[in-house]
């Protein structure tokens, strides 16, 4: 077999083109050394190349087959759809992947797939790649297996014991959601799938803790989700709902949203227009929110405001909607308010109180930290401030001061 | 004012910490020591050497783990930088690097992150190509890194390929590794390396394929993948095609029929069984943009049981604003054709390919705009939910985009005009010039000619709808 044969091109052009929705591309939180084999992965993933997306290729992002018996509205793999199908053999790939990861093209492999004959047995193929790879080839590098929804939990278990990552798809925010668009799938069955790989995971960690011959790990960079955004009416309330729970419940290392976009041979059950980008943005950075900095949904999102404001990030919004939280001393203000000072990152909150142990904190020492003034100012006091920045809090167009620069020539729609 | 001493500078953390030890040992503050020496000034104005060596004061960890790598800066501030803090460090302030904002640590920082982005992206552009030698095989790689972080890398590379031969030549330096330990070369150029390798096909199909033009952001691409280092990177190659091809990959991904056995429209207009409540339906249609900017969709109108259905492009400003099809000049103009083809009101159907009005405004006026192909795929499934209720004998296209809504890109009016071939949704199908043709005309003699040509045609369509012989039909 010779991996420049045309037809492995050709596999390989249907089999990632088909794989290029999924929005996920990390390869961290995973240590394995160097062992006799090729591969090691370090704690922090590399992004390898960049394609004119912006997007980061950091594996070889691959379905095993496109053919599905699916039938999912937003997908294109959905066996309603006129697209050219393909499916590597388990041998290909790893071939591919080896060959790849030699020229240092990539971090290592994640492997998704349509749902060929049943999920247990497309599950296997699956695995029996990851398998071939770690156990064959002594492959060290990343693995991600993306468990097939409704796959038995035994098997989604087994996936963990050869991938750093497995990962199980909510696809969309809310129950009512999927049934509309995603007949096949169930919520129940999804989280079925998260639950018993969490617990696979939990096992793994507390017996390797205890035992002295070491049972092998089980998904050492734990399990992730992705949810499509503005596919469906749910209001951003409902998506950090959705992904808060996922994160308590089954201890997520990532929710990834995946703005909508337009795919070949949509159905009609879609929208026709792409998902803003901006809302997935902003859904980043309130899950950050939610995961690094304190805030609680009702918070980001509270059920008078359901939608994220797409204009000032969700800090900013929390901030100016709470005014009376503010302004904040910076020499003695605790740490989780720090936090919630809209241009203070986890980072410059770090230095601050490592500064403020040394010196009092200056609004020069801020702009050596580079911390963006302008957005901090009206929501901190410090020693050396005269400018009395509470009187920018009171003022009523504190909003439109503090939008950013580039967004001020945006009015309205451009047509219509 | 005390004497200036010149200290050699040379790249590489034991090269800088020997001399940092000594200067450190004869008590030179940092503004008196000068780091690079104008040639051949060293033996005067050297470091004046201890007679045993002395040794290194104790440091925090962390300064040592800063400046193992800010050792490996190209700028030649990176000696006086660390001295200036490890003199400090040194001389009463030991918590120094805890003061984030002191203009020292803040350098300290942007250099030590400056290097550590390079060695980070070193790890992520290197490519190997692989080359067969008489003892097997041997990978090579070429890259210009921002610094010369390569010492740094040795360890890395050495885990990660750990089962194979290879070497990372640079400018600066070069790394090799034989299967067991690595070692560090001198700088090579570019001509030593291989210029390809059978893979980077294969590498570049991935590319492609997985970039999603629906979003293009090159600004997101190009600041962590800068332009100067794509000249050593295979894929990027790749890109200038991707971008050029990209917003017409998007519209062909729109204009592509949803699903292989029809429009998936079907599935929602099927439960409307007649051309009434049809309407109705379509009233509210927003399937593509036109909505947002037309007054409202216009339905076909004539008998729900007529042999003959004419399909014209779209709705024009008279016809939008009365809402009902062929009103204007255009209308006028196919009225006439009929009466002389023939052709009674209760056995012909209007309808458009596009039934809203794509206009481009300009001043008050509403100039025509041909509507583009998504929005004639967009709209497709209402002209086949008609068809569907009238089945008509003979369904006539009324220019090109009809024949394109109906017959495919591959028709060509003037071409195929006139005769007939069997569709989907009628036993024959005609395709002729659109009566707006004539009115557009150049001169009066084409005016006749197109007006001619729009008569004869409609004449076969009448004669197809009341039983011409079969013998005249062609199919394709």
């Amino acid at each position: 077999m010779s991996v420049a044969a045309p037809d492995i091109r050709r596999k390989l052009r249907v089999l990632a083109d088909a794989a290029k929705f999924d929005a996920s591309c990390a390869s961290s939180g995973s240590k394995r050394s160097g062992g006799k084999g090729l591969g090691s992965t370090q704690g922090m993933g590399i992004c390898h190349s960049y394609t004119p997306d912006g997007r980061c290729i950091s594996l070889l992002k691959v379905l095993l087959t496109n053919v599905c018996v699916y039938d999912c509205a937003y997908c294109i793999n959905r066996r309603s759809s006129d697209v050219e199908r393909a499916t590597f053999e388990p041998e290909e790939l790893v071939r591919l992947t080896m060959d790849f990861y030699r020229r240092n093209y990539i971090e290592g492999l994640f492997l998704s797939s349509g749902i060929r004959k049943s999920a247990d047995d497309t599950l296997l193929r699956m695995i029996e790649v990851a398998r071939l790879l770690r156990e064959r080839e002594s492959f060290g590098g990343y693995i991600h297996l993306k468990a097939v929804a409704g796959a038995s939990e035994a098997l989604a278990q087994r996936a963990g014991l050869y991938a750093d990552r497995v990962s199980v798809n909510i696809e969309l925010p809310k129950d009512t959601d999927l049934q509309r668009l995603a007949p096949e799938k169930r919520s129940s069955q999804i989280e079925g799938s998260m639950s018993a790989i969490r617990s696979a995971i939990d096992e793994s960690r507390s017996s390797r803790r205890r035992a002295r011959a070491k049972p092998p790990r089980v998904a050492p960079a734990g399990q992730s989700t992705q949810m499509i955004i503005g596919a469906t009416p749910a209001q951003d309330r409902d998506v950090l709902h959705t992904a808060s729970r996922l994160y308590a419940h089954h201890r997520l290392r990532r929710v990834y949203y995946s703005a909508f976009s337009p795919i070949p041979h949509a159905s009609l059950a879609l929208p026709t227009k792409p998902a803003p980008l901006v809302r997935e943005h902003r859904l980043y950075q309130a899950d950050w929110l939610l995961r690094f900095y304190g805030f609680d949904v009702d918070e980001v999102t509270p059920s008078s405001a359901p939608a994220l404001d797409l204009d000032i990030d969700p800090k900013l919004a929390w901030a100016l909607a709470h005014r009376e939280r503010f302004p904040v001393h910076l020499d003695t203000a605790p740490r989780e308010m720090l936090l919630r000072v809209p241009g203070l990152g986890v980072r410059s909150v770090q230095r601050i109180l490592s500064m403020r142990r040394q010196h009092k904190v200056t609004l020069e020492s801020l702009r050596a930290l580079r911390v963006p003034l302008r957005k901090v100012s009206p929501f901190i006091v410090t020693s050396d401030a005269h400018h009395g920045a509470s009187q920018l809090l009171d003022r009523q167009d504190l909003r439109r001061r503090l939008l950013p620069a580039t967004q001020l020539p945006l009015f309205g729609q451009t047509h219509g | 004012m005390a004497e200036i001493v010149f200290a050699p500078l040379q790249m590489g953390f034991s090269a800088w910490r020997d001399v940092a030890r000594d200067c450190l040992a004869a008590g030179l503050e940092p503004s008196r020591v000068e780091w690079g020496a104008p040639q051949g000034l060293f033996s005067a104005f050297g470091v004046p050497k201890p007679e045993a060596p002395a040794p290194m004061p104790t440091v925090p960890r962390r300064f040592m783990q800063v400046a193992r790598r800010v050792a490996h800066h190209r700028d030649d501030r990176r000696a006086s930088t660390l001295y200036r803090v490890l003199w400090r460090l040194t001389h009463g302030e030991p918590r120094l690097l805890e003061s984030a904002a002191d203009p020292d640590v803040v350098e300290l920082r942007t250099l030590d992150a400056q290097v550590r982005r390079s060695a980070h992206k070193t790890k992520a552009f290197v490519r190997f190509r692989k080359v067969e030698a008489e003892d097997g095989e041997h990978f090579v790689a070429w890259i210009q890194p921002d610094h010369p972080v390569l010492p740094l890398l040795g360890e890395f590379f050495a885990e990660r390929f750990s089962d194979m031969r290879w070497s990372i030549l640079s400018p600066d330096a070069s790394l090799h590794y034989d299967g067991k330990s690595w070692s560090l070369g001198p700088g090579r150029p570019r001509s030593a390396a291989p210029t390809h390798d059978e893979l980077e096909a294969l590498w570049k199909t991935y590319y492609r394929a997985i970039f999603n033009p629906a979003r293009v952001m090159v600004k997101a691409m190009t600041s962590e993948m800068p332009k100067r280092h794509w000249h050593t990177l295979p894929e990027t190659s790749e890109i200038p095609g991707l971008l050029a091809d990209s917003a017409r990959r998007v519209d062909a991904m729109l204009a592509m029929p949803s699903a292989p056995e029809g429009p998936t429209a079907h599935a929602l207009v099927s439960e409307l069984d007649d051309l009434a409540s049809l309407h109705e339906a379509l009233s509210s249609c927003r399937g593509c943009e036109l909505h947002e900017a037309a007054t409202a969709p216009v339905p076909g109108r004539g008998s729900p049981h007529a042999p003959i259905v004419l399909v014209g492009e779209q709705p024009g400003d008279l016809e939008d604003r009365a809402g009902r099809p062929f009103v204007g000049p255009a209308g006028r103009e196919l009225a006439q054709a009929l009466e002389a083809a023939g052709l009674s009101h209760d056995e012909v159907y209007l309808t458009n390919a596009v039934k809203h009005f794509s206009y481009a405004p300009s001043g008050k006026r509403r100039l025509h705009s041909k509507p583009r192909a998504t929005h004639i795929r967009a709209c497709r499934p209402w002209l086949l939910a008609e068809l569907e209720r009238i089945r008509p004998r003979v369904v006539v296209c009324l220019g090109a985009t009809a024949a394109r809504a109906l017959l495919g890109v591959e028709v060509r009016v003037m071409r195929d005009r006139g005769t007939p071939r069997a569709c989907a949704w009628a036993p024959h199908a005609l395709v002729t010039v659109h009566p707006a043709a004539a009115l557009r005309a150049k001169d009066a003699g084409r005016a006749a000619e197109l007006r001619a040509a729009l008569r004869s045609d409609l004449a076969r369509a009448r004669a197809l709808a009341r039983g011409a012989p079969e013998k005249e039909v062609e199919s394709s």
